[in-house]
């Protein structure tokens, strides 16, 4: 019998147990899917991103499926940074889970005053900048989609935020080059980046011949854009060859996370697959620690950017 | 640790299992999906529901189906069986019905939070649309076990879209029917009969499950008269375990505050004065974390 793989993770300093994390927005804050496999023994959980106050979110219908998909339109709902210390941060420090928190502001300021107040609280293993937001102050153009403004985020969370502490931007696929908005948000400060956010999309219900989303656009995520993260991931580790990268996108299975990790992910979120399976991310870990043994490697670092090795 | 997390999520309402189906048959425009599902009938209360997962694996459809719990019996082989109701209307459920028995589907459940019954032997009205009547014989069972008269009002466009006729005969103290059309019953709407039972009965609480317009009418006419409504909402649902974040109503809290709360976890069965019922599908300016002026995310 072949040894266990050893599936530790190294997130840019942050130590995981595995390489199989929750994906921002698509496990809450870990308390429901707890009920379904005990959270702990995955790499961390990432929390749905969090802003300074509480915020209501969209009107309704916020959800479309479909092929191999779904857009959403939730509109950052939330109960605040205050609320989500008191309650889920500590329900997940006291569960004992490692906890990813995801931030989302208006303004560069938000992002900075988020950081700040998170400074100092403990069970966080690192930060993932959520910059897929509009900037309110430049006509409400995302963050991510322009280097300049996703560098002034990046570099006000790492001001306010310990060297300790991890950093992750996290990248929008729509934009011309993606290699780009990586490169400027790494010379900000950031200590890793997280990919890819969902892509715009958008249905129009036949029956009603309007917009199926109250939102009229939503994000698109689900396998249908797998590929499109492999390759955001492919690029970005191409032109940064060592830096941290959380890949995501799409994934169901244990070859779906091998296949980001082949690409040069140090580790993945499972997203929207858990709103078909809860015990989706327990699960692919258990897929993916056979794949790995399957193809003959020790360990997920052995794995990391295989597919860009020199022909054999 | 483990064996304490173990005993935490045992504890917790819902299980995820895989639920051999027995029997599928057609009633009226419906079907009936008989499965077994070990262990869910033990913890079913009326109003919880399932979260069917459908296509097969792998499949292009990723959402799960919500449907109300019709019926469990803890008795039955394998651990117990569930009963779910079906409209065939889409690609998810047409798949749904053409399952044979022996075919096994993935299935969470018992969800949500599940009707409250009245303390006392009340006289309590159950009014169901369509097929949203689901739920209600099991309730009503429950509901006469504590010696509370119950009035089923079964509602409908046609007589083909009724459910649970038969059986509302026998299990309901009295059954009402109405059908937009006049097809069966009385014609009209559910609210046509409802003023006349509440007063020849002196109805204290209505249960209502069923299309969002008729909730909306029964809490109504609950409010306006000083009695309890309880409703189980119908709003579009991705994950139905509460992680998604789309199935979500503005509810007035104990508070005062309004939220936008999930249907999943918070309900689906809500006190119909609680509910925000001509604000559904917006967000009031007054509700908790609404925005003001400036402008929305992108996701």
């Amino acid at each position: 019998m072949s040894a266990p793989i050893d599936m530790r993770a190294n997130l840019a300093g942050a130590q995981l147990p595995s390489p199989i994390l929750t994906a921002s927005g698509c496990a809450a804050a870990g308390r429901e899917l707890d009920r379904f496999f005990d959270i702990t023994e995955i790499g961390a959980v990432v929390t749905k991103s969090i802003m300074l106050e509480p915020r209501s979110g969209r009107a309704t219908p916020r959800m479309a499926e479909t092929p191999a998909g779904m857009l959403n339109s939730i509109g950052l709902q939330g109960p605040g940074v205050e609320d989500f210390i008191a309650k889920d941060l500590t329900w997940l420090r006291d569960r004992g889970a490692r906890t990813v928190v995801s931030i989302a502001g208006g303004s560069v300021n938000e992002f900075g005053e988020l950081a700040a107040r998170l400074r100092h609280e403990e069970g966080i293993s690192a930060i993932e900048v959520n910059i897929s937001c509009p900037n309110v102050a430049n006509r409400g153009q995302v963050f991510a989609c322009d280097p300049m403004s996703a560098s002034s985020v990046i570099h006000a969370v790492r001001r306010n935020t310990s060297t300790l502490t991890p950093i992750f931007a996290k990248l929008s696929p729509d934009v011309t080059d993606i290699a780009d908005i990586a490169g400027a948000c790494v010379a900000a400060g950031a200590d890793g980046l997280s990919m890819i956010n969902t892509t715009l999309g958008m249905v129009i219900d036949t029956t009603t011949l309007r917009p199926a989303l109250a939102g009229i656009t939503g994000g698109l995520s689900g396998p249908a854009i797998r590929p499109m993260a492999v390759r955001c991931v492919w690029q970005v580790r191409q032109a940064l060859p060592d830096i941290p990268i959380l890949g995501m996108g799409g994934i169901a299975t244990g070859l779906d996370a091998l296949q980001f990790l082949l690409a040069g992910a140090n580790a993945v979120s499972v997203g929207t697959a858990v709103f078909n399976d809860p015990s989706a991310p327990i699960r692919i870990q258990r897929e993916l620690a056979a794949a790995l043994a399957d193809r003959g490697f020790e360990s997920v670092a052995d794995a990391i950017s295989y597919a860009h090795r020199e022909q054999e | 640790m483990t064996s304490n997390t173990d005993r935490e999520r045992s504890k917790a309402g819902a299980l995820q299992v895989k639920g051999e189906i027995l029997t599928i048959r057609r009633a009226g425009d419906y079907y009936v999906i008989v499965f077994a599902a070990p262990g869910v009938a033990q913890r079913t209360r009326p109003g919880h529901f399932a979260a069917v997962a459908v296509g097969g694996q792998p499949t292009a459809m990723l959402l799960r189906r919500s449907f109300s719990i019709h019926q469990v019996d803890t008795a039955g082989a394998l651990g117990g069986t569930v009963e779910i109701v079906v409209d065939a209307h889409g690609a998810g459920t047409k798949w749904l019905v053409e399952r044979k028995p022996g075919d096994s589907i993935d299935v969470i459940a018992p969800l949500g939070r599940p009707f409250s019954l009245p303390k006392d032997p009340v006289s309590t009205i159950l009014v169901g649309g369509g097929y949203g009547s689901a739920p209600l014989f099991m309730l009503a069972d429950r509901l006469r076990e504590r010696g509370c008269r119950v009035d089923l009002v079964l509602g409908a466009a046609t007589a083909s879209k009724l459910f649970g006729v038969v059986d509302g005969r026998r299990r309901a103290s009295a059954l009402h029917v109405t059908t937009d059309d006049g097809s069966m019953g009385t014609k009209g709407r559910v609210t046509a009969v409802l003023d006349r039972i509440l007063d020849d009965y002196d109805g204290q609480v209505i249960y209502g499950c069923g299309p969002m317009p008729m909730l909306s009418a029964i809490a109504e006419i609950a409010q306006n008269r000083g009695i309890a409504s309880q409703t189980a909402v119908e709003e579009a649902m991705a994950c139905g375990v509460g992680v998604c974040m789309t199935c979500v109503l503005p509810v007035r809290g104990t508070d005062g505050i309004t939220r936008m709360v999930r249907s999943c976890t918070d309900g689906p069965v809500f006190f119909g004065e609680d509910v925000r019922w001509s604000d559904v599908g917006t967000v009031p300016t007054d509700c908790l974390g609404a925005p003001i002026a400036q402008p929305e995310s992108s996701k």
